[in-house]
């Protein structure tokens, strides 16, 4: 691209431009990471339990991030058995948010036709319909005498009374599912919808049948897009907490988020939230990197 | 059967069954909740006739009648408007910026913004909470309550206006511009009289986004709310879902839902208006929806 700055214009009206944003950004977003630092290799006020944030990044104490980290494995394991749910959760919740909109967002793209604007809408209500809203919705259904525990009774025939409110780890994962697959069905349909047909076509003409195709030319040309949609809804499943307490309520399914959660709004223990919430930031520095990455080359390749 | 299955053009049906499917899956459950807010009783889960009695017909738990709830549907609105009247041109303001200036500080930002889109929401909103508890000063301007939770707000959905202004930047050239500057405008006066024009779709797009994501918003509403008067909707929600709430609660649920889908809808609207010169091959919620 050509040199954009003219040469009469003048240059100062871009940074003056962007000045208030980057000063907000770094203010409100780069500083708080740096205060939880502080905070985590900080002091605790010995008689009011209050965290005391030590500044000078030499007088740092490692202590409780030791402590956090010592009581993961072993005998002492306290934060272990959640760490490891934080895992296996959001790998099967995001595994299955894959399994359902890959084929909505395939289909929307490919063969909804007229219809394609009416699907859209339907596929993006979700997208605005509150988190809460959504979970609160759930509940209702799910409680002894909701929907749910109704309609598999078939109207009183049988005596079902399952409580799937307290503590199972199937209704936290499909709650976790539902709630963020609407995230993922929208990057896989603009990834899906950008596939030339033609690509089809000539796969099909060359003696590819369907499932050939799809193998071979539809699946390779949409797994940037897929990756991008797994990064979108495994990120902010990592930092959840609120899915857990309001499917389960019970320490027995609760995620890295809960221990943040939990942590965060005891007295003392605010150093532990500082620590939990950097070993979500380290597990999570990669595939952010990797989705700024892609975002980065999207843009290069659409200018 | 066979004959059906053989046919390689075949109606994908398998596929149209399970999109069907997925849509009643995502959509019924909330609007099954949405009935049980008209519902007579006290039950959210057993039908037993329709009032609006938990809008303003019981005198002590409607949303019309219960303090605490129509003050968190005010301030779920009022949150909303602030967010969005800083977010906007703060950020158009600086899509347009970081689109012209190159060097390390305005890469950098780009990069800072980002990632605060991917960034798990808890951990901005812990950071944010340790900000406003400690560090304290005279000077600090947050607090738990209004202040903290705007400027949470505003921070987390930046991303959106400087990602589609930038988007819509790419699409747009320099060549007006420059043409506009040939012609004898100033630098300034190009950015004003015909990007900004060229931008209102855009703008618009953004600030109906930043709105409706906003009075949704729960994780860095609830950690920065002070009392329960900076608690809004989706806090509410969250304090009471697993107690035993009236109908009332899903009532105030959907109060929010009806503004969020007649915000997006407005903007649909509107955003076909602002394109409806435009020679594009997508117009419509197609269009709209690539805006996000």
């Amino acid at each position: 691209m050509a040199d954009r700055s003219t040469p009469r214009g003048s240059r100062w009206i871009w940074p003056a431009l962007a000045m208030p944003g980057i000063i907000w950004v770094t203010l409100l977003f780069v500083l708080p990471l740096y205060v939880v630092m502080a905070i985590l290799f900080g002091q605790i006020d010995p008689i009011l339990r209050r965290p005391v944030p030590v500044w000078n990044p030499v007088k740092w104490n490692i202590i409780q991030f030791k402590y956090v980290l010592e009581h993961i494995v072993g005998s002492q394991g306290y934060f272990g058995p959640a760490l490891l749910r934080t895992a296996v959760y959001v790998a099967v919740a995001s595994a299955l948010c894959l399994l359902i909109a890959y084929p909505v967002a395939y289909y929307t793209a490919r063969f909804a036709g007229r219809r394609k604007g009416l699907l859209l809408a339907l596929l993006i209500a979700p997208f605005w319909i509150s988190y809460m809203m959504r979970m609160l919705a759930w509940i209702n259904l799910l409680q002894n005498d909701g929907l749910l525990n109704r309609t598999l009774s078939l109207g009183g025939l049988l005596d079902v009374h399952v409580n799937w409110l307290s503590g199972h780890a199937g209704t936290v994962i499909l709650g976790l599912t539902y709630g963020y697959v609407p995230y993922m069905i929208l990057p896989l349909f603009a990834g899906l919808d950008r596939i030339p047909v033609s690509t089809l076509e000539a796969a099909r003409d060359l003696g590819a049948n369907r499932f050939e195709a799809f193998r071979r030319v539809t699946w390779p040309l949409s797994r940037q897009a897929v990756i991008t949609s797994m990064l979108l809804t495994c990120l902010p499943m990592l930092g959840d907490y609120f899915t857990n307490d309001l499917l389960s309520g019970s320490p027995q399914t609760s995620m890295i988020g809960n221990l943040i959660n939990t942590s965060v709004l005891t007295p003392g223990q605010t150093g532990q939230a500082g620590a939990f919430v950097m070993i979500v930031l380290i597990v999570s520095i990669v595939p952010m990197l990797l989705y700024v990455r892609a975002n980065r080359e999207g843009e290069a390749m659409r200018s | 059967m066979s004959g059906w299955w053989g046919n390689p053009w075949r109606r994908p049906r398998v596929l149209l069954g399970f999109t069907a499917l997925y849509v009643v899956w995502s959509l019924l459950p909330v609007l099954i909740a949405v009935m049980f807010s008209f519902n007579s009783g006290r039950s959210r889960t057993v039908w037993q006739g329709f009032s609006m009695r938990w809008y303003y017909g019981d005198p002590l738990r409607s949303v019309w009648h219960d303090p605490s709830l129509h003050t968190a549907l005010f301030h779920t609105f009022r949150l909303g408007i602030l967010a969005t009247l800083i977010t906007v041109p703060l950020g158009v303001a600086m899509a347009l910026g970081l689109d012209r200036w190159h060097g390390r500080l305005p890469q950098g930002a780009n990069f800072a913004v980002l990632l605060s889109f991917v960034l798990p929401e808890t951990l901005l909103a812990v950071a944010l909470l340790f900000v406003v508890t400690t560090v304290s000063g005279s000077w600090q301007p947050l607090h738990l309550g209004i202040s903290g939770q705007v400027a949470g707000l505003v921070t987390y959905q930046l991303s959106y206006p400087v990602v589609i202004v930038r988007s819509r930047l790419l699409t747009i050239g320099a060549q007006y511009e420059e043409a506009a500057v040939d012609l004898g405008a100033s630098q300034f006066g190009a950015v004003r009289r015909v990007l900004m024009p060229m931008l209102v779709p855009a703008i618009f797009a953004s600030a109906v986004l930043v709105f409706a994501d906003v009075i949704d918003d729960f994780v860095i509403v609830r950690y920065l709310s002070g009392d329960s008067s900076t608690e809004p909707v989706s806090v509410k929600i969250y304090n009471s879902a697993r107690g035993a709430p009236t109908p009332a609660l899903n009532a105030l649920a959907s109060l929010v839902l009806v503004a969020s889908i007649g915000v997006i809808i407005v903007g649909y609207l509107a955003h076909r208006y602002f394109t409806r010169g435009e020679d594009t091959h997508k117009r419509g919620i197609e269009a709209f929806a690539s805006e996000l």
